[in-house]
């Protein structure tokens, strides 16, 4: 769901050094893997059944029951328990004085008849103006289009609500993260503690502690902005330690041969030179809010998330799409405000300017003039507060897309519902009964010896902990199912990834046109294109399956386009002179010497459909995303959907570090590099 | 230290701006359009009222005609938030609910919120009588008549057998949050079938529609107030029979599903604040009948509100009698 969070990683392409491995290695990997799968095969075969830890859907283990008593303790401890009282309470407060502050301004007041401080006209004015001077003309243009645009669309009253959380949720991360990523900039230390942190805040699926926050908090805007700050720190922690970390060492000797203490150094050297990454870290920051604060809607966040959430559950199509195209144009406006501001805070970038500082000066006072006239208007004309309703083709919009899906869903019904019972009788049931109906112990071992194979004892060591800690959840059964989903899902992308990624790596032209659109694939919150899948297959598997594609297959297009496109010119001509056809190219030399590209892809795409996984469960996925869901939803089942979310992230450490594996092979002697990931 | 200064340059002016900007809301704050127009029209104390909004249209129905009253016979300030059941009664506790229109049960709940953390109180029956259970298109009593009781189910298990159910017949639920003991029911009851999730009350139409109109075999959850009986009438498959207590643990449930006396939740506070629309809360009730009307218009393509006008119209002395 961290839309752009990992994508802007630069891939490492190592060049692929030894090709072949060295024999005896490989007769070994080939026996344990021949072995695992010949026993798996045998006890698929022989024990069928038996031993599959299956845990009906309505059922719970001790500790699920045990986790449940938290629900119950929480309860009872509110008022009188000093934590809430002097820590979480006021915490809260404060969380919800700047929410309603923000929302105040811009969406809508309590008091009165609910209109908002500045009206739409001073919106529009005052944020225009805030992109022009943090950014560009350009930007700012852009975000008067779009902002106009939610008003026409009939949706400004709500892109207003999520403008306004996304802002409280981007203040508070950046009152916490920057600090945060400064300590970890400076000290190996904290780095080194904070980091597995990290880790662990971005694999956890959001819904997971929406659920214990929603518990902690209550619901409304404060939890889901202390939700969204748990989502969206881990970037700007990340982007601020690495951009401090990153300053040459000969620039701070310089400045440390002048006698500068630790303070000075950080407010005259560090902080400035890392400035730029900081504000990268900051528009990171800001998508994966935006992302978050939708599915907040589903603990009582205001916004657009809330006309998304309904359109699901009345399979509204059309409404849906119309939401959903205001949330993909906040998201871009945000994206390119912010990116405007990193290019802005570049060193170096004032001597690029055509226009003098003194006159942009000038011109931006003379701008705020005007702004502060369209806040007046718009606090004392009603056609300035609210949007004119006149000017609306947001139903004109829904009705033709409704019109459009309900075409599709009577015309296209026999061949979807082919395509989906195709795919669910002959590729994933089989599959998913292989993983759940063989013996939970000999599948354990068949998975610890693939990592065994790949990686070293070690891999074989982390594996085996990670599905003990699944057993132990009791929810072995049901992460099977998930794994048997998410392999299906990535086998796709990893199709989809070679096929248009050598098509980009090839040609200049594929590139420019397909970019865009794998942009604007990962910029949609995955929320929104559930619900035309919805209407075509109907809630199922398949239909989770699609939306995790959807998700996972840009990242890896890009990263093996990028991967075939740096493999270098002078390799590709000599197959050419040798008189290779294109198809000899591809396969014998282009995705060859790509194959770290590709197991780097794998990764991600992984981990990206891994993503994708409880959110699915809103569209039909069983297994452990659906234990998530439900463990939201019902109070009974709160216990074991925390422990599916935990089963999940150790679901998602155990695939990581294999494909990892895989991706390091050919070069084993070097150290394994850092992962990639984020 | 030059770029210290340059961002402090650049920074400054907009800072400087926002506090003017500021500085002038706080002075002409007295006279915007917002305060000027409400003053005129709040001639009753009534506030606002956050109307938690359960995804079925039942409920909807029943959350349009009070929002619908709430408002232009008192004039208060509704709104509604899209919550599933179970999360809107944590809202009792933040201020974020005022209102549940339409409870099913939840005698946990009830016990949690309302007699241990006295945040809510039960604003009395809304008229209606719930029935939750199994169902199946008329189509198919008519070809098996005898398919109406549970003995007989696993007879035709393999007739409802899809993809989703790994060989085993498939028992279609709705949302995860509508109350259900159909995972336990198909274990306890010894039934070979699985229950699998449409994910919300449209995709569960949706199935009963399209298996009536193909005359393909279909069983699901259902409940009654629900205006899609009018349209198919489906028939409901007899579980053994409930008695009291007997659904006390949600893992051993056995039995059909209680009938429910439908009931409104109000918060404590809201409903100690004297406003008159938690008078209107207390007040509400009306027929199934009733709900299904407004709950077809809305189905028909009706905005709530317009379909909530309609009966309004139509019932103004029931109407009255909610708001003496």
């Amino acid at each position: 769901m961290s839309t752009l969070i990992r994508e802007r990683v630069p891939v490492r392409n190592t060049p692929p050094a030894a090709v072949r491995p060295q024999r005896r290695r490989l007769g070994r990997r080939t026996i344990l893997l021949g072995g695992a799968a010949v026993a798996w095969l045998l006890g698929f075969i022989f024990l069928h059944g038996t031993a599959t830890l299956n845990l009906p859907a309505s059922e719970l283990t001790d500790l699920h029951r045990t986790l449940n008593q938290v629900n119950a303790w929480v309860a009872d401890n509110r008022a009188d328990n000093p934590v809430f009282q002097y820590l979480l309470t006021p915490l809260r407060s404060a969380v919800d004085v700047v929410a309603n502050l923000f929302t105040g301004i811009f969406a809508a007041s309590t008091t009165g008849l609910r209109l908002p401080e500045i009206g739409w006209l001073g919106t529009v004015a005052l944020l225009g103006w805030i992109a022009w001077a943090a950014g560009n003309i350009r930007v700012a243009l852009l975000t008067v289009a779009v902002f106009i645009f939610f008003g026409l669309q009939g949706l400004f009253v709500d892109a207003a609500y999520s403008f306004a959380l996304v802002l409280t949720a981007v203040l508070f991360t950046l009152l916490t993260g920057i600090p945060l990523g400064i300590l970890a900039g400076i000290s190996a230390r904290v780095s080194k503690v904070i980091t597995p942190v990290l880790d662990f805040m971005q694999i956890l699926p959001t819904f997971v502690y929406l659920a214990p926050l929603a518990l902690i908090f209550l619901i409304g805007p404060a939890s889901a902005v202390i939700a969204t700050v748990i989502y969206a720190a881990p970037p700007v922690i990340r982007l601020t330690a690495h951009g401090i970390r990153g300053i040459p060492a000969d620039t701070r000797e310089a400045s440390d041969s002048l006698g500068t203490t630790g303070v000075q150094r950080l407010i005259t050297l560090q902080l400035p030179l890392a400035r730029r990454t900081i504000v990268m870290g900051i528009n990171q920051t800001t998508m994966a809010a935006l992302s978050m604060v939708t599915i907040a809607a589903l603990i009582a966040a205001p916004g657009l998330g809330q006309v998304v959430v309904r359109a699901l559950q009345s399979l509204d199509v059309g409404t849906a799409v119309n939401a959903g195209l205001s949330i993909v144009l906040l998201a871009i406006a945000l994206d390119r405000v912010t990116t405007a501001a990193s290019r802005r805070a570049e060193p170096g970038a004032a001597r690029n300017r055509r226009i003098s500082r003194r006159t942009r000066y000038i011109l931006l006072g003379a701008g705020f003039v005007v702004v502060l006239a369209a806040i007046q208007l718009s606090r004392t004309m009603l056609w300035a507060a609210v949007f004119p309703k006149d000017l609306n083709i947001g139903p004109g919009i829904v009705d033709g897309v409704t019109a459009a899906s309900q075409w599709l869903q009577t015309n296209l019904f026999f061949l979807t519902v082919s395509l989906r019972e195709g795919v669910t009788n002959g590729v994933l049931n089989p599959f998913q009964s292989l993983l759940t109906d063989t013996p939970f112990y000999l599948l354990a071992l068949v998975i610890i010896a693939v990592a065994c194979a790949l990686g070293r004892w070690q891999l074989g060591l982390v594996a085996a902990a990670c599905l003990a800690v699944i057993i132990c959840l009791g929810l072995w059964s049901d992460a099977m199912v998930t794994l048997a989903g998410t392999l299906v899902a990535t086998s796709v992308v990893m199709i989809l990834g070679v096929i248009f990624g050598v098509a980009m790596g090839r040609s200049n032209r594929v590139d420019q046109i397909m970019r865009p659109l794998l942009d604007a694939g990962q910029t949609m919150p995955a929320f929104v294109y559930l619900v035309p899948f919805l209407g075509l297959f109907g809630a199922t598997r398949f239909t989770a399956i699609v939306a995790g594609i959807i998700y996972a297959a840009p990242v890896a297009i890009k990263i093996t386009a990028d991967g075939i496109a740096a493999i270098s010119p002078t390799v590709m001509e000599a197959a050419v002179s040798a008189g290779s056809t294109p198809w000899q190219i591809i396969t014998k030399v282009q995705l060859p010497m790509a194959r770290k590209s590709l197991a780097l892809a794998a990764n991600q795409g992984l981990i990206y459909v891994l993503a994708m996984v409880v959110v699915g469960a809103l569209v039909g996925a069983g297994g452990l995303g659906y234990d998530v869901v439900a463990g939201f939803v019902q109070s009974s089942l709160f216990g074991k959907g925390l422990a599916a979310g935990l089963a999940i992230v150790f679901l998602g450490i155990l695939l990581d570090r294999m494909t990892q594996a895989a991706a390091v092979r050919p070069a084993r002697k070097t150290a394994p590099g850092k992962p990639v990931r984020h | 230290m030059s770029r210290t200064s340059q961002l402090l340059k650049r920074t400054l002016p907009a800072l400087a701006g926002t506090a003017a900007a500021a500085l002038m809301l706080a002075g002409c704050g007295g006279a915007t359009v917002n305060q000027a127009v409400a003053g005129n029209g709040s001639a009753t104390p009534c506030g606002s009222v956050n109307v938690a909004l359960n995804a079925w249209v039942g409920y909807t129905a029943d959350a349009a005609v009070y929002s619908y009253v709430a408002q232009n016979k008192l004039g208060c300030t509704v709104t509604q938030k899209e919550l599933s059941e179970q999360i809107s009664w944590q809202g009792f506790g933040s201020g974020e609910v005022d209102v549940i229109m339409e409870n099913w049960g939840h005698a946990d709940l009830a016990k949690q919120y309302i007699t241990d953390q006295k945040v809510a109180v039960d604003a009395g029956p809304t008229g209606n009588e719930g029935h939750i259970g199994w169902y199946v298109p008329p189509w198919m009593v008519q070809k098996y008549p005898d398919i109406l009781d549970y003995k007989n189910l696993d007879k035709y298990a393999s007739l409802f057998a899809t993809s989703e159910s790994s060989g085993k017949g498939q028992v279609l639920d709705g949302d995860p949050a509508f109350v259900t003991n159909d995972e336990a029911l198909v274990k306890n009851l010894g039934l070979n079938y699985k229950v699998v999730f449409s994910g919300s009350e449209a995709a569960l139409i949706q199935s009963f529609r399209t298996a009536e109109k193909n005359k393909t075999p279909l069983l699901g959850y259902f409940y009654e107030p629900q205006w899609f009986l009018s349209e198919v009438p489906l028939k409901k498959v007899s579980l053994p029979p409930y008695t009291p207590g007997c659904d006390s643990d949600p893992e051993k449930v056995a039995c059909d599903y209680p009938d429910y006396k439908l009931n409104k939740i109000i918060s404590k506070k809201f409903a100690d604040s004297g406003s008159p629309a938690a008078k209107l809360a207390k007040a509400f009730t009306w027929t199934n009948a009733d709900q299904n009307s407004v709950a077809t218009d809305i189905q028909g393509g009706m905005k709530p509100e317009a379909a909530a006008k309609k009966w309004v119209d139509a019932h103004p002395d029931q109407v009255a009698a909610w708001l003496k």
